[in-house]
C-alpha cells in the first residue's frame, strides 16, 4: 500500500486509542459518509453554494485527517481553502481527483479494517 | 458529577468526529450526548438545565443551521448558560478563527484530529475552572440573594448605586419583643425560621428581593436589581400572600396552644438608589432613598390603625381596581415634613 494513501502511524495511533473494535465501526462509518459528502460537494458546486461547498470539503478533510488518509485530505483542503472557483471546469477537475483518491482511501482502509 | 463523570455535550455536524469524540470521551468515564448541528445543541443545553444540566460542551465550528461561532454567541447572551465551559474542537483555517473562538468565551482551543492526552487534560481543566466557578456562585448565592447573585454576575460588583423605580417593603412581627420574652431562645429562632421561610417564599415568589433581615424585621426591594413590569402590583400580592401564609402559620400556632403572630407591612413606590455599600471587602445590596424612608414609616404606622398591609399614594395609583383599598386620608408621618396619603390593603 502506498503510505500517502494511509499514514500507518496515525492508524496505528487511532487504534491504540479507540481500540481495533470501534476504528472498524469508524471505518464503515467513514465509508458510509464520504460517498454522500462528495455528491454534497458536486450539488453545492452544481448550485453555486459556496457555504455548503467549503463545508463538504472541509468535512471530507477533517474525516481525512482522523484515519491518516493524507493524500485525501489534501486535496480537501485545497478545495476548503480554494472556495468555488469562477471556472466550474476547475473545480469539477478538483472533485473527480478527490473522487479517485477516496476510491484508493477507501481500498486501504477496507484491507486495514479485515486485517 | 466526580462518581459519574461529567455531562458532556458533543456538537459536531461530521458523523466519524461525533463517534470517536464520544467513544473517546466515555473511555474516560464521562456520560456524553451528541448534536449534529448547533441549533440542536442549544436545544438540548437548555433543556437539561431544568433536569440534568451538562458540565462542558464540546463544540465544532463548521456546522449548517447554525455553527460554533453562532452557538458561543447565544451562549454568550444566556444568562443560565454563560458560565458553560466551551472547549472548540475544529480544523478550521485560519488564526483568526481561533482568536474569534475565544473571544467569543470558548474556553479552549484543540486542533482536529482530537488527541486523546490532550483532550482529557482540557476537559479536566475546564471542569475544574467551572466547579470554582460553581463554587463561588453558590458562597455569593448564600450570603446574597440569586438576583444579586446574578447581577453581580452580569454587571460585575461595583460599589455605588444607580437609581430606579422600585417599590420597597418593609415587615416585622408586632409585639415580637414580648413574644421573646414569653419563650425558650430555641423555639424563638423556630418561630422565626419558619416566619422567614414563608416569608421569602412569598416575597420571592412575586419577584421581590430581600436585602435585609434584622431580628423579626425585613426589608424587600421590587422592581432592582432586576427591573419588573409591574413593581407595585408585585409588592401588593407579594404582601397579600404573606397575609394569607401567617393566618396559616396562626391556625397552626393556634392548635398548639400558642399565640397568633401579627405582622405589619408597609409600601411604598418611587425613585431609589439601589447598589452595593460597604467596602471592597464586605459588601451589602441596598437601596437608599426617601421611598426607603416611607415604607419604614408606613411599617411603623401599621401598628397604629391596626391593619396589615399599608401602601402610599404612587403604589395605590398603579394598582388595579381590583385590589381592595382603603383611603385612611393625609397622614403626618414621623420624620415627614407633610402629611401623605396612606391606603390600606383589604384582603
Amino acid at each position: 500500500m502506498n503510505a500517502s494513501i494511509i499514514d500507518a502511524a496515525t492508524y496505528t495511533e487511532l487504534q491504540e486509542s479507540a481500540g481495533a473494535d470501534f476504528v472498524a465501526e469508524l471505518v464503515d462509518t467513514f465509508l458510509e459518509e464520504t460517498p454522500a459528502l462528495l455528491d454534497e460537494l458536486r450539488s453545492a458546486r452544481r448550485l453555486g453554494d459556496a457555504d455548503g461547498f467549503r463545508r463538504a470539503a472541509h468535512s471530507i478533510k477533517s474525516n481525512s485527517q482522523t484515519f491518516g488518509a493524507l493524500a485525501l485530505g489534501a486535496l480537501a483542503r485545497d478545495i476548503e481553502l480554494q472556495g468555488l472557483h469562477p471556472d466550474m471546469a476547475v473545480d469539477l477537475h478538483a472533485i473527480a481527483a478527490l473522487q479517485a483518491a477516496y476510491a484508493d482511501a477507501a481500498a486501504a482502509l477496507k484491507e486495514l479494517r479485515d486485517v | 458529577m466526580s462518581e459519574r463523570g461529567a455531562r458532556l455535550l458533543v456538537a459536531d455536524d461530521n458523523k466519524v468526529n461525533r463517534l470517536l469524540l464520544a467513544r473517546s470521551l466515555e473511555q474516560q468515564g464521562h456520560r456524553v450526548a451528541l448534536a449534529e448541528n448547533g441549533r440542536i445543541a442549544l436545544d438540548m443545553l437548555r433543556q437539561a438545565l431544568h433536569s440534568d444540566a451538562f458540565d462542558l460542551l464540546l463544540l465544532d465550528i463548521e456546522m449548517p443551521e447554525l455553527d460554533g461561532f453562532g452557538v458561543l454567541e447565544q451562549l454568550k447572551a444566556d444568562r443560565a448558560l454563560r458560565g458553560l465551559p466551551v472547549i472548540v474542537t475544529s480544523c478550521v483555517e485560519g488564526l483568526a478563527n481561533i482568536v474569534r473562538c475565544i473571544e467569543l468565551g470558548a474556553e479552549d482551543y484543540l486542533p482536529k484530529p482530537v488527541n486523546a492526552v490532550l483532550l482529557r487534560a482540557r476537559i479536566n481543566a475546564g471542569l475544574e475552572k467551572k466547579r470554582l466557578r460553581d463554587q463561588q456562585q453558590e458562597l455569593v448565592r448564600r450570603f446574597a440573594t440569586a438576583e444579586v447573585a446574578q447581577d453581580m454576575a452580569q454587571s460585575g460588583f461595583a460599589l455605588g448605586g444607580r437609581r430606579v423605580q422600585a417599590s420597597v417593603m418593609f415587615s416585622d412581627i408586632r409585639g415580637f419583643t414580648s413574644m421573646v420574652e414569653q419563650q425558650s431562645p430555641e423555639e424563638t429562632i423556630e418561630l422565626l425560621n419558619t416566619y422567614y421561610i414563608l416569608m421569602f417564599d412569598a416575597i420571592n415568589s412575586h419577584g421581590g428581593v430581600v436585602n435585609q433581615m434584622v431580628g423579626d424585621g425585613l426589608m424587600a426591594v421590587f422592581g432592582a436589581p432586576l427591573a419588573l413590569a409591574d413593581p407595585c402590583g408585585c409588592a401588593v400580592r407579594a404582601a397579600l400572600e404573606m397575609s394569607e401564609s401567617v393566618a396559616l402559620f396562626n391556625a397552626d400556632r393556634q392548635a398548639e396552644g400558642k399565640p397568633p403572630l401579627k405582622v405589619g407591612i408597609g409600601i411604598a413606590t418611587g425613585d431609589v438608589v439601589a447598589g452595593y455599600t460597604g467596602t471592597q471587602q464586605r459588601a451589602t445590596y441596598t437601596c437608599i432613598g426617601d421611598t426607603v424612608n416611607l415604607a419604614a414609616r408606613l411599617e411603623a404606622y401599621t401598628k397604629q390603625v391596626q391593619r396589615m398591609i399599608l401602601i402610599d399614594a404612587a403604589t395605590h395609583a398603579a394598582l388595579s381596581p381590583r385590589v381592595r383599598t382603603d383611603a385612611l386620608g393625609p397622614v403626618q408621618l414621623k420624620g415627614k415634613a407633610g402629611p401623605v396619603d396612606v391606603f390600606a390593603v383589604d384582603r
